[in-house]
Formats: C-alpha cells, sequence, structure tokens
C-alpha cells in the first residue's frame, strides 16, 4: 500500500473531516428546536425553570455549534481541493443545491443564531424568541438542500450529459431536489438528530436526578426527553424503513451489501442475519443467526419478495449496465462488506437500544411507582447519549461506504474524482493537520460540554426567601464573551 | 452566455461582501495584542464584533458555494490549485472561530491567554493569505491545457502576490482598529485611534505600491476594462486616505465608512483587472480559465440567478439589522458588571 496514494488519503480525510463534522451537526438540528420549545414555554407560562432549562441547553447547544460551524467551512473547501476532478464533472448540478443552501438557510442560521446569543437584553422578548425559531428553521433547511445534494451522489437526477461527455449538467432543478432519496433521507436524519439531543437531555437529566439536584428543572426535562427519544425513534424507523424501500429501487447493491447477500434470493430465503461470522477474506459465511423473511419484507413490504445478490448484481453491472467501469473496480461493483454489513447493524442496535432506555426511563417513573429509580437506572440512562450519538454517525458510515466504489452512483468511479494535480504529501499533511487540531478541539469541546453539563442550570430562586425588590425580578439575561 | 457575466459580478459582490465583513473582524482580532491592556480591555474589544464574527464568516461559505455553482472550473482549479494555502487559512479559521465562543467559557487567565494567542495568530493568517490568493488569481498561474494548476505554493509566494498579502494584512487591520474605535469607549477607544492613525499610514504607502502595480500589470496585459481598474484603483486610494483623514479628526464612523469604501474599490479593481478572465493561465494565454469557458449552463445560472436576486436583498436586510440592533457601543463599565456577575 502506497501511504503517499492521494485517493487513499483524500478519502480517509473526508472520512475523517465529514464524520467529526457530523459529531456537531444533529445535535444542532435537534438542541436549536428544544431550546425553541423551552423557550416558548418560558414565554407563554412566565415559569422561570423554562427560562433557566434555555440557558442550560442553550449554552450547550453553543458550544457544539461552534465546532459544526468551523468543522463546516472544511466540508466546503474540500470537494474543490481534494475532488477536483469531481467537482468540474458535478458542479452544474451539484453546486446549485449548495448555492442555495448557503444563500436559503446558513445565512439565516448564522444571523439569528448571533441575534439570539446577544440580543437576550436588545430585543422584545417576543422578537427574541422569533430569533432561535428561525435559527432553527435555518438550520433544518440547511439540512435539506445539503442532504439533496448527497442524494445526487447516491441517485443521480434531473441531468443529462454534456455533448461531449465531461460533465453533468443541470435539465430539471425540481428533480434534484425532488429526489426520492433526499425526500426519503430528510426525515430520518431530522428523526435521529432529535434522537441524539433526546438522548443528551435524558443523560444529562440523569446525572443530575442521580445526585439529587436541579429536581423541579431537571423532571421536566427528562419526561422531554424521554417522550422525544420514543416518538422520534418511531419516526426514524418508519422513515429508515422508506428509505431502504428506495435504496433497494435506486442501489440495490447497497441493500445487498448491508446484508452481504451473496447469491439472490425470495421469500423465506431472503432472510436478516442478526449476527454472522465471515470467512477471514470477507467473501462467504461460516455462520449466521438469521431471521426468515425479513430481508424480503424490509427490502419490498413482501414476505416473498426477492432481493438481488451481490453476484448477480455484479453481472449484471459488468456485462450490461456499466461495461465501461468495470475493468476498473475488477468486475467488483460492491462496496467493503464487512463495514456496509456491520455498519447497518450498529446502527439499528444502538438506535434500539437507545429507544429502549427511554422506555425504561417512562416506566421507571411513572407516576405508580412504589419505589424511587433505583441508582444503576439513573448511571444506565446516561449511555443514552453516546448510543445515540454512534448510531447516527454508524448510519452515516454505512450510507457513503455503502455508495462505493462509486462517487456518482452509475455515473463516475470515487477513484475518477480525485484531484490529479495535488501530491500525495499535501493531502498526507492536510489529513495530519486536520487529526491533530481536530483531536485537540475534541479534548476541549468534550472538556467544556461535561463541566458545563455538571454544573447544570442556574438554580431557581428560594421560593420561600423574600421577594426581590422591584426591578431586580427582572428576568432579561444577558451575554457577553 | 450572459448569465455568467452576470454572475461573475455575483461572486465577485460576495466576496466583496466577505473581505469588508470579516475583513474588520480580522483586523478586530489583530489588534488584541496592541489594544488589549487587561482581560476586561480584551473583552471589550472581542465583543464587539461577538454577534455578527459568524455571520461575517459565513460569508465566504456563500461565495465559495456560488463559486461552485456558477463556475465550477474556476472553483475546482483554484482549490486544488491554491491547496496548501487553503489548508493554513482553514486551520487559522477554525482555531479562531471556536476561541470565540470558549475563551469565555472559563475563569482562567491562562486559558484565556491560550485563546487570545489563537485569535491573534487566526485572525492575521487569513488576512494574509487571501490577499496573497487574490493577487495570483489576478496576475495568473501556471495553468496546463487541462485547467489543472501546476505550480506549487512556491509560485504563489511571489512579489506581487506577497505584497497583495501585505496590503490586505494592513488594509483589515487598519479596518478593525477603526472599528474597536468606532464600537468601544474608554481607554480602548482612544488607543485605537492613535494606533489607527500609524497604522493608517502604513498601510496607504503599501497599498498605493500595490494598487500602482496592479494597474501597470493590467496596461501591459491589455486589460478589456483598463479604464474602469484605473478608476476604481483611484478611488480606492482617495477613500484610503479619506478614512486616515478622518480618523485623524476623530470622526469614527466616516473613518469605519471610507475603509470599508477602500475595501470595496480594491477588490472591485482586481475584479475588473481580471475580467473576462476568471484565472488567466501563464503557461499560455489559450489555456485561461475565462467566464465563458468556466462557467455553469445557462439553465443553472437562471435558477442560481433567480435564487440570489430574491434572496441576497433579503440577507442584506436583515444582517444589517442585526449591526443596527447591536449598535452601541461595548463598555468598559458593561464588561465590568459582567465579570461581576458571573463572579458570584
Amino acid at each position: 500500500m502506497d501511504l503517499l496514494d492521494p485517493l487513499l488519503l483524500a478519502r480517509w480525510q473526508f472520512g475523517l473531516t465529514t464524520l467529526y463534522h457530523f459529531l456537531f451537526v444533529p445535535l444542532t438540528l435537534g438542541m436549536a428546536l428544544t431550546v425553541a420549545i423551552f423557550q416558548t414555554a418560558w414565554f407563554r407560562t412566565g415559569n422561570l425553570k423554562w427560562l433557566h432549562l434555555t440557558r442550560f441547553f442553550g449554552k450547550l447547544f453553543l458550544i457544539n455549534f461552534a465546532m459544526g460551524v468551523v468543522t463546516g467551512i472544511v466540508q466546503e473547501f474540500q470537494f474543490g481541493m481534494n475532488w477536483s476532478s469531481y467537482s468540474r464533472f458535478v458542479g452544474d448540478v451539484f453546486g446549485a443545491p449548495l448555492a442555495f443552501e448557503g444563500l436559503m438557510a446558513f445565512f439565516f442560521e448564522a444571523t439569528f443564531i448571533g441575534l439570539w446569543i446577544f440580543g437576550w437584553d436588545k430585543l422584545p422578548k417576543g422578537v427574541h424568541l422569533a430569533t432561535i425559531w428561525i435559527a432553527t428553521a435555518g438550520a433544518w433547511f440547511s439540512a435539506y438542500f445539503i442532504l439533496a445534494a448527497n442524494a445526487f451522489m447516491q441517485n443521480p437526477v434531473g441531468y443529462r450529459m454534456a455533448q461531449d461527455g465531461g460533465r453533468a449538467e443541470m435539465d430539471d432543478f425540481l428533480a434534484v431536489l425532488t429526489n426520492p432519496v433526499a425526500l426519503a433521507a430528510l426525515p430520518h436524519t431530522l428523526f435521529a438528530a432529535f434522537m441524539l439531543t433526546s438522548g443528551v437531555i435524558i443523560s444529562v437529566a440523569s446525572w443530575h436526578l442521580l445526585r439529587g439536584q436541579n429536581l423541579e428543572m431537571m423532571r421536566p426535562a427528562l419526561k422531554y426527553g424521554l417522550w422525544g427519544m420514543i416518538v422520534t425513534f418511531a419516526g426514524v424507523a418508519i422513515s429508515g424503513d422508506q428509505l431502504s424501500l428506495v435504496m433497494v429501487s435506486t442501489q440495490p447493491m447497497k441493500m445487498a451489501a448491508a446484508e452481504a447477500l451473496f447469491d439472490s434470493a425470495c421469500g423465506a430465503d431472503a432472510s436478516f442475519s442478526l449476527f454472522s461470522i465471515g470467512t477471514p477474506d470477507g467473501t462467504g459465511e461460516i455462520w449466521a443467526l438469521r431471521v426468515p423473511y425479513l430481508l424480503a419484507l424490509l427490502s419490498t413490504h413482501s414476505l416473498d419478495g426477492c432481493v438481488e445478490g451481490i453476484n448477480d448484481l455484479n453481472m449484471q453491472y459488468t456485462t450490461e449496465l456499466f461495461p465501461q467501469f468495470a475493468d476498473q473496480v475488477d468486475g467488483n461493483f460492491a462496496p467493503i462488506l464487512w463495514v456496509t454489513y456491520w455498519a447497518f447493524r450498529w446502527m439499528i442496535g444502538l438506535g434500539a437500544v437507545a429507544a429502549l432506555t427511554a422506555v425504561v426511563g417512562l416506566w421507571l417513573t411513572r407516576k405508580s411507582a412504589k419505589r424511587p429509580v433505583p441508582a444503576w437506572a439513573w448511571k444506565l440512562a446516561i449511555w443514552a447519549w453516546p448510543a445515540s450519538l454512534f448510531a447516527i454517525l454508524i448510519g452515516w458510515v454505512f450510507t457513503e461506504m455503502g455508495r462505493q466504489p462509486w462517487i456518482v452512483f452509475s455515473l463516475m468511479l470515487t477513484q475518477d474524482g480525485v484531484s490529479p494535480n495535488v501530491p500525495g504529501w499535501n493531502v498526507l499533511l492536510s489529513l495530519v493537520a486536520f487529526t491533530l487540531i481536530y483531536a485537540i478541539l475534541a479534548v476541549v469541546e468534550i472538556g467544556l460540554i461535561i463541566r458545563t453539563s455538571k454544573r447544570g442550570p442556574d438554580p431557581l430562586p428560594d421560593p420561600d426567601a423574600p421577594p426581590p425588590a422591584e426591578g431586580a425580578l427582572e428576568d432579561t439575561p444577558t451575554t457577553v464573551y | 452566455m450572459d448569465l455568467a457575466y452576470l454572475w461573475f459580478f455575483i461572486v465577485g459582490f460576495l466576496f466583496v461582501g466577505y473581505f469588508v465583513l470579516d475583513g474588520f473582524d480580522f483586523g478586530v482580532g489583530m489588534s488584541l495584542p496592541f489594544l488589549g491592556k487587561d482581560d476586561i480591555g480584551r473583552r471589550q474589544i472581542i465583543n464587539t464584533i461577538g454577534p455578527v464574527w459568524d455571520l461575517n464568516e459565513t460569508w465566504v461559505i456563500v461565495a465559495g458555494a456560488c463559486l461552485f455553482a456558477a463556475f465550477p472550473e474556476w472553483y475546482a482549479t483554484l482549490f486544488s490549485g491554491f491547496y496548501l494555502a487553503l489548508l493554513v487559512i482553514l486551520l487559522a479559521l477554525i482555531a479562531r472561530g471556536v476561541s470565540f465562543e470558549y475563551r469565555h467559557q472559563r475563569d482562567s487567565l491562562r486559558w484565556k491567554r491560550g485563546f487570545d494567542t489563537m485569535i491573534v495568530v487566526g485572525s492575521a493568517v487569513p488576512a494574509l493569505l487571501w490577499g496573497v490568493a487574490v493577487a495570483n488569481i489576478v496576475q495568473g498561474v501556471p495553468i496546463d491545457v487541462n485547467h489543472e494548476f501546476t505550480g506549487s505554493l512556491l509560485t504563489l509566494l511571489n512579489p506581487y502576490g506577497l505584497l497583495g498579502g501585505l496590503t490586505t494584512l494592513l488594509l483589515f487591520f487598519t479596518h478593525g482598529v477603526y472599528f474597536v474605535a468606532l464600537k468601544t469607549d474608554g481607554q480602548v477607544r482612544e488607543d485605537a485611534r492613535r494606533l489607527a492613525a500609524r497604522a493608517g499610514l502604513a498601510t496607504i504607502v503599501v497599498a498605493a505600491v500595490f494598487l500602482v502595480w496592479t494597474v501597470f500589470n493590467a496596461l501591459s496585459a491589455g486589460a478589456p476594462l483598463v479604464g474602469l481598474v484605473i478608476a476604481l484603483a483611484a478611488v480606492a486610494a482617495v477613500c484610503l486616505i479619506a478614512s486616515w483623514l478622518a480618523n485623524a479628526r476623530g470622526i469614527e464612523g466616516w473613518a469605519f465608512g471610507f475603509g470599508a469604501a477602500t475595501i470595496v474599490a480594491a477588490v472591485l479593481t482586481l475584479w475588473f483587472a481580471l475580467f473576462p478572465n476568471v484565472m488567466p493561465s501563464t503557461t499560455d494565454p489559450a489555456y485561461s480559465l475565462t467566464i465563458e469557458n468556466a462557467s455553469s449552463t445557462d439553465y443553472t445560472l437562471t435558477i442560481m440567478s433567480w435564487a440570489a436576486l430574491i434572496f441576497l436583498p433579503l440577507v442584506l436586510a436583515y444582517q444589517a439589522w442585526t449591526y443596527w440592533v447591536f449598535r452601541k457601543r461595548v463598555s468598559r463599565s458593561r464588561i465590568e458588571r459582567a465579570a461581576a456577575a458571573a463572579a458570584h
């Protein structure tokens, strides 16, 4: 293996920087909404606990948001830096959703977040509340446009090839924006983002409740997190099911790779393995725990549906559909199977674990419960955060690794997208630099998040204390850097 | 293909916006070691851009995305070609952005000083390198028949490129110090005015040489819009001197306004010098990237034009409103009160 291979290094860099960026994105999406909801509750009821929760989760949100912003710039620059051939090839189509994202979503988000952070004592309450809602909407629109761009890579639509074959040219923007992959991925991503947010809230609330502190604020927060987790898990499951139906019709190889299904199978034979042991070279299977019919059901919504296998698809791709690419990939159009197989299972498994935590939590904290919640349950609930975070990250590993060997399915191979003129050592240097700075920032960021979480919200005023002097109750907090 | 010409100027507009806005907050960042005598003073300075640095920086993201969408060839050649320079800019922007948000999270002087250093370096490095990059785009770089850049980082470090970098560094620095003077009170404000007077002189000298060199290059290359290049360079020079004079008379608003106008005129000077190329090739003029051969299709540009037509005015409106909301000076006493409140 050539350590200075620009393709390999560029791929590692993209994987590293994208996953790192995505550590912050879903929490931004979900926490913005949560903060907006808490602030609305304060606005409507005037109850101080909602204000303190808004400020507290707002703080976590901002620590997280800062990292999302700065790591996001890398994403946009990277297409041109490391993937210039790809950029030339798809820019006419792929660039537009990115530009729309900037003009219609990201400007809103960045501007109104600033207004929200610093506007507490400068804007009327209602206007200030509106700023966080607008920022939330900006973040969500942003997600939509990015997913539309990504969907083009999974399932190119709305384009025609230029006459000289040199690039893809957009001929139907509406088709690009309503790509079925984008429409299915959007709810899946947003629900998952909210699952993560619920996980964070459950974790933080459990940590405080375990210690018996900030009860009057952490109890409603916990309830919000538990219900949020369950409702959005249902949303994740339903939208995930839709997404896999779309995947089967647009990228059948990805579904086959998710199951490591070598030969096409129908009905009972189209089983879903919960666990398997493969041969060391990854081309066969030694043992697996299987649920019959399940894969057929997932892929086609019919018990006796048929699912295409890797070998048949390879035959079809090599001889009929994409013979011009066959030599470059040695006749194998499948992604790395152990990655897709396990990523698919860990995604579902961790998501289910997080949801289960919420079910157990609701049961233990129900009104008629006779015993207090045992300490072990609180400690276990703290893991809802990492479980939901890894579920969503691994989901993206599956989505992107499952697209390989294509950079744009059916149009361009990843190996053809890389910048031809950037020397390997440049890419290595940038990979090392990003890894270092990201690692350092991760330590700082995680330290701050844990510290802020443990410190908790500002305590509520003592109800028995004499009422403060007129004016002091004016709850217009300020922010100063 | 007419729309491609429109987009040449829309992309230019976005970069002008970026350099004016992030330009002054780079300057504010760089001014910390000169104006921030104590932690309260440094916080006063940082808080002048606290609410807006993020929206300012967003301009480069939008400019980059529009460059990608409207001129994929330009975007691809530029970003892969100027690889290491952009890498350094990215690292600097990451360090700087995080520092604004994290600096105040802990009340430890060592923690704060660490982030202060990152703010200073993270502001100075992009302020320098953006100038190097833009000057090189205008001057031309080696580009082959496939539109691939064939030089290296050293190619960019030529006298004209470095002078361009020094010009933006000084221009942004002075522009930022004007902003500090406009937005603070007390000692910091007075120090800022004095510093701007000195920095302004250096800026005038360096920028004058750079503008004359740019005009000379445009003349010898036979740029089609050379008349406009000369006119805009003159406007830039006049605005720069006017900003210095306004500062000397203590009219902070006008100093900052003329400072912004200087950047607008200077970037437009470069943009018109570039026209109708977008990245001239020094290898062979036939290999140059032009507005016509680097742009997207008419279909894509039409859609983009509608989006820009509707949303850019809206963006400008709400960003102007944001600046209006935060129009008050950041007073020393306000920071002192906040520090006292946090200590309890």
